[in-house]
């Protein structure tokens, strides 16, 4: 297998603490890849207009570019970019008229057809890389940590690209109990948080938002975990507005690869923790998974 | 909110460019309400998904461009995976958007965001609103 990997647009800026964790932990597991030449934005929401083609062009290019690289295999960290990539690699495979469609309109590039395969860095881990060779290398296993793991909507849904169950997903629990985590299963780990409409109605967005950390805290979660940078902003950064609003802040939120960094006893530098909600470090002092002296 | 079902409430052209545009057939609906009963943004929109789906197989043009339903809708398929009638909601939802969004009428105005917004912002919130709220 080679690999690619797919950055996205916020992963260099702001979700520079998903990026590096992330990174810093496929060397310390021994997996070779490299950071795709010339990517561009895949966009960021998959077109659900069957006459828009155009903005097919963009993840598509990425998709030749790996091919172009001879790789099999784009691997992704975003779920939003995961479920762009990965629905437009389905159409390029499945349907004959689009497809001859955008090969034609970048009559510049090589035709596409589908070959690469695209990865979210969760079922890398369960399908490629196994959870249990993942638990042999776990050397700060993150004991007594009661995580929620938010799975969000893009790796789930629709069912042509769901890495797990729609209904009863189980990967990201797994992933984080092959850390040692203590892994809390709550009914609003697959709600929407309200996504893009930050923009729009904001409002709406904080009480969704806000609706699901409490169903965290109700089933005793002291964290959560999550993979997109969106959902982080939304259930993470905004809780300074949630203080104002519902009384409610200071919830710590990581990203999966953070906690994975960690619990591959990584240096703390690595998973950029400033990036974070100060209670994040906080909480993971007091369970001595960032060790004081270090 | 009552409906008015008559022959010059009904637009034929709007219901086919709605299916068209989203290569969905909102006729297959039998009215469960699951859909309804699945959005996380139930509370926020003026007309549920359900009304939405019988306000199309009606036509009924001047209702649904009334209802706020598609711009709040966060496109999270919660509603297309849970559809017994496999109708894929996500899809009529952006196409709704885009009867209004190809005449030129932004739902989002970049250039109204406030620069300390901008600058707090993930760049993935912007890229992706622009793309489901602007033309």
């Amino acid at each position: 297998m080679k690999i690619s990997y797919y950055p996205g647009c916020t992963l260099k800026t702001r979700a520079k603490n998903l990026e590096s964790s992330a990174l810093a932990s496929l060397k310390a597991l021994g997996v070779e890849f490299e950071e795709l030449p010339r990517w561009n934005c895949c966009g960021a929401v998959y077109s659900l207009a069957d006459d828009d083609l155009i903005h097919l062009i963009a993840p598509v290019r990425d998709l030749i570019r790996v091919k172009e690289r001879g790789h099999d295999t784009v691997l992704t960290l975003c779920s939003m970019c995961y479920n762009t990539l990965a629905r437009a690699n389905e159409l390029m495979k499945s349907d004959e008229e689009k497809r001859y469609t955008i090969n034609t309109f970048m009559d510049e590039e090589p035709d596409y057809a589908g070959e690469v395969r695209v990865l979210h860095f969760l079922d890398f881990i369960r399908d490629e890389f196994g959870f249990d060779k993942l638990k042999e290398k776990i050397t700060n296993p993150l004991n007594g940590l009661k995580v929620a793991p938010y799975y969000g909507c893009t790796l789930l849904r629709p069912k042509e690209v769901a890495i797990d169950s729609p209904d009863r997903p189980k990967l990201f629990h797994q992933f984080l109990e092959a850390l040692g985590a203590s892994v809390i299963d709550f009914g609003s780990s697959t709600t929407c948080c309200g996504a893009y409409q930050v923009l729009n109605e904001p409002e709406a967005t904080l009480t969704v938002s806000h609706r699901i950390l409490m169903d965290a805290v109700n089933h005793g979660a002291e964290a959560m975990a999550l993979t997109c940078p969106l959902c982080d902003y939304n259930l993470g950064r905004r809780q300074e507005a949630m203080k104002e609003k519902f009384d409610f802040g200071d919830f710590p939120i990581y990203y999966f690869t953070q906690l994975l960094a960690m619990a591959l006893g990584l240096p703390v530098e690595e998973s950029h923790f400033e990036l974070n909600l100060d209670s994040s470090t906080e909480l993971l002092k007091n369970k001595n998974i960032i060790k004081e002296s270090a | 909110m009552a409906i008015n079902i008559s022959k010059s409430e009904s637009d034929d052209q709007l219901r086919q460019k709605v299916m068209e545009i989203s290569g969905q057939n909102f006729q297959k609906c039998y009215q469960c309400g699951t859909c309804s009963g699945s959005c996380p943004m139930a509370e926020h929109i003026t007309v549920q998904p359900r009304r939405i789906m019988a306000l199309l197989q009606l036509g009924n043009r001047k209702a649904l461009s009334e209802a706020n339903t598609p711009w709040v809708c966060a496109s999270c398929h919660t509603c297309m995976v849970r559809c017994p009638r496999s109708i894929d909601i996500t899809r009529l939802m952006e196409a709704l958007r885009l009867v209004k969004l190809r005449q030129n009428i932004d739902h989002v105005h970049p250039n109204e965001l406030k620069p300390e917004e901008i600058a707090r912002l993930p760049q993935i919130a912007m890229v992706s609103g622009f793309r489901k709220m602007t033309s």
